[in-house]
Formats: structure tokens, C-alpha cells, sequence
């Protein structure tokens, strides 16, 4: 009878449908409320999971709010000085070329103070994953100016929002790795809703299948809100990540199968 | 056929950041007035109304809701 089955006869581990992958931690995640880095931690490590990696895995962990990734993903982690993790994810991927590697990366990190080690490593064709969080903020030091703010956004460092006269332009890093001979496949995602968070988790998949099969770089950006750093609360900060940073970082396929894709 | 779900939600962990609520097909989830030891209100399914979609644990931040679903 449909009315009859109570709620403690659907908790049962056979009726389980989600649950958090046990290759996270159980510590609590050190993010804002809201934060798209949890969800992007949890994707990825559900695609490891999935794909039985865990004993083969080294990530690369960077300067940033996801400084402490290692403490939240149950895999093997290095942590790389300031913009370097691509650097040492080479280095660990030529002395241990049958591991997966992967580094997970901020915007101010990766396309700020590491941009040579970033470009480099994506023109040697390196056959690891790069992790892309773009929030166009210094999420961890304040909310500053980062090289991914969007023109007119305000930040600690631009009170009266960005001007392309004197700040520069907000700089577009994974058109720019696209162009590179060395990448394979480059994509951009986001983890605001239920269907993005599912599509980028197909394109964590396929980035580290193609690196398995020795293809080159593989990059994957997810444009991600930083609630605390833009002064919005985590809902109005995913509508304004919707309204402002998607017209200007566009989601989806850049680079498929070493092509880059006509728009 | 119908389908049933129940969530479970680790309330120590939960931030209450309200990212699930707007992802509710059925808007049974919502946010209780008592608070977490961190002193953040939580989310609970409190219309019983719960399809077992996932959705809300899907876009979670902090992985904190754990879904059960049965055919009725």
C-alpha cells in the first residue's frame, strides 16, 4: 500500500539513490556557504570513484581558497607554491607516467602568478588535467582585482569597477590555452545547477579518459561564485554569475579531439 | 507507479546557503527556523512531498544530503 510504507522503511541501503562519495573526506569543507568549490571537489572525486582511480591519483593542490583541497579529497596530494602546480604535475607525471594527475586551480593562481608555469606546461602538451575554478576574484585575501574580473565588476581593489584603461582586460585563460598546440580537449563549465553540475562532471570524465589515453593537455574550467568576495549571498551570486560572467565566459566545448570548435 | 524519496540531511554540516531550495521540483525542502551548532539555520524535507530526484543533493556545495527513493 502506497500509504502505508514509512520513512524508516525507504532509509535502507538498499533504496540509496546519492550519497557523498567516500573518496571526500569527512571533514567539513573550510569554503563560504554556497561555494562552488565543494561541488567541484565532489565531482571530481565522484569521477575518480567511479573510473576505481583512487590508489592511482596525485593531485595538485594550489595557493587559494583550495589550499587545503588535501584535506578534503581522500586521494594522494601534493601541495605546489603559489601558480606552480603545473610545474610540479609535470614533474610528477614524467617520473610517474601510469598515474592520473590532475591539478585544481584558482583563477588568481593559475592565471595570475602562474601563467608562464600554466601556458608552458599546455604548450608542452603535458599529459595531465588542469582543474580551472574562475570566480574573476581574489576569493581568499579579500575580494581583490583578479586578471579574470570582468570590466566594470567591483572588487576591494576596484571600488568603482574595473576600467580596461588603466586595469586591463579581463583576460579569457582558456581561449587562450585553447590556442595552444599541446591541448587536447578544453572546456567550460559551471556548477550552479543540477544539469551543470552534471555536464561538468561528464567533461571531468572525459578529460581524464583522454589523459589516459596519453592525448595531451586536458583542461577543464568551471566558472564558479564567490559570494563572500562579490558581497551577494550565495543565491543572488549564482543569478549574477548567470547574468554577468556567462555572456563574457561562455559555456561550453572550446577544444574537442585537438580541434578547436567553429562557434 | 509513483516514487517516494526521503533525504538525509547532516545537519552539523549543512551551511545553509538556500542553493537547493530554487532546485526543488516538488518544493518540499526548506529551511528550518532551528539552528546548527555552527548556529546556521538547515534544510529539511519538510512537506514530505520528496521524489528521490537528487537535485538537491547534486547541487550541494557540501555533499551534506544523502537520498533514498522506492517505487510505491
Amino acid at each position: 500500500m502506497a500509504d502505508t510504507i514509512t520513512k524508516a522503511e525507504i532509509i535502507n541501503p538498499e533504496n540509496l539513490v546519492y550519497k557523498k562519495t567516500s573518496m571526500m573526506t569527512n571533514n567539513v569543507l573550510s569554503y563560504c556557504p554556497g561555494c562552488g568549490h565543494g561541488t567541484a571537489h565532489r565531482i571530481i572525486m565522484e569521477v575518480i570513484d567511479e573510473m576505481g582511480l583512487q590508489a592511482k591519483t596525485i593531485g595538485v593542490a594550489p595557493v587559494g581558497c583550495s589550499v587545503l583541497a588535501y584535506d578534503f579529497m581522500n586521494i594522494d596530494m601534493q601541495q605546489a607554491a603559489h601558480g606552480r602546480a603545473p610545474a610540479l604535475a609535470t614533474a610528477i607525471k614524467r617520473l610517474h607516467p601510469e598515474k592520473t594527475v590532475f591539478t585544481y586551480q584558482g583563477d588568481g593562481d593559475l592565471a595570475a602568478i602562474g601563467t608562464a608555469e600554466t601556458i608552458h606546461a599546455a604548450n608542452r602538451g603535458e599529459n595531465f588535467t588542469i582543474f580551472f575554478i574562475n570566480n574573476g576574484i581574489y576569493g581568499m585575501t579579500g575580494g581583490q582585482m583578479a586578471p579574470t574580473t570582468l570590466e566594470g565588476m567591483k572588487s576591494s581593489t576596484t571600488p568603482y569597477g574595473r576600467e580596461w584603461q588603466r586595469m586591463g582586460h579581463p583576460l579569457k585563460m582558456t581561449e587562450l590555452i585553447a590556442q595552444l598546440p599541446g591541448t587536447y580537449y578544453v572546456t567550460r563549465q559551471a556548477v550552479h545547477t543540477p544539469v551543470s553540475v552534471r555536464k561538468a562532471k561528464k567533461a571531468v570524465r572525459t578529460a581524464i579518459e583522454l589523459q589516459q589515453q596519453n592525448k595531451g593537455l586536458t583542461f577543464v574550467e568551471i566558472v564558479s561564485n564567490c559570494n563572500s568576495g562579490w558581497k551577494m549571498t550565495p543565491v543572488q551570486a549564482n543569478q549574477w554569475m548567470v547574468d554577468n560572467m556567462f555572456p563574457f565566459y561562455p559555456l561550453g566545448d572550446i577544444k574537442v579531439d585537438g580541434e578547436l570548435v567553429k562557434k | 507507479m509513483a516514487l517516494k524519496g526521503e533525504i538525509v540531511v547532516d545537519i552539523e554540516k549543512c551551511k545553509g546557503c538556500e542553493v537547493c531550495l530554487a532546485h526543488c521540483p516538488t518544493e518540499t525542502i526548506a529551511m528550518v527556523d532551528a539552528v546548527n551548532g555552527k548556529g546556521y539555520h538547515y534544510m529539511q524535507d519538510i512537506h514530505g512531498k520528496c521524489t528521490g530526484c537528487t537535485n538537491c543533493a547534486v547541487v550541494c556545495p557540501d555533499g551534506v544530503i544523502t537520498v533514498y527513493r522506492v517505487k510505491v
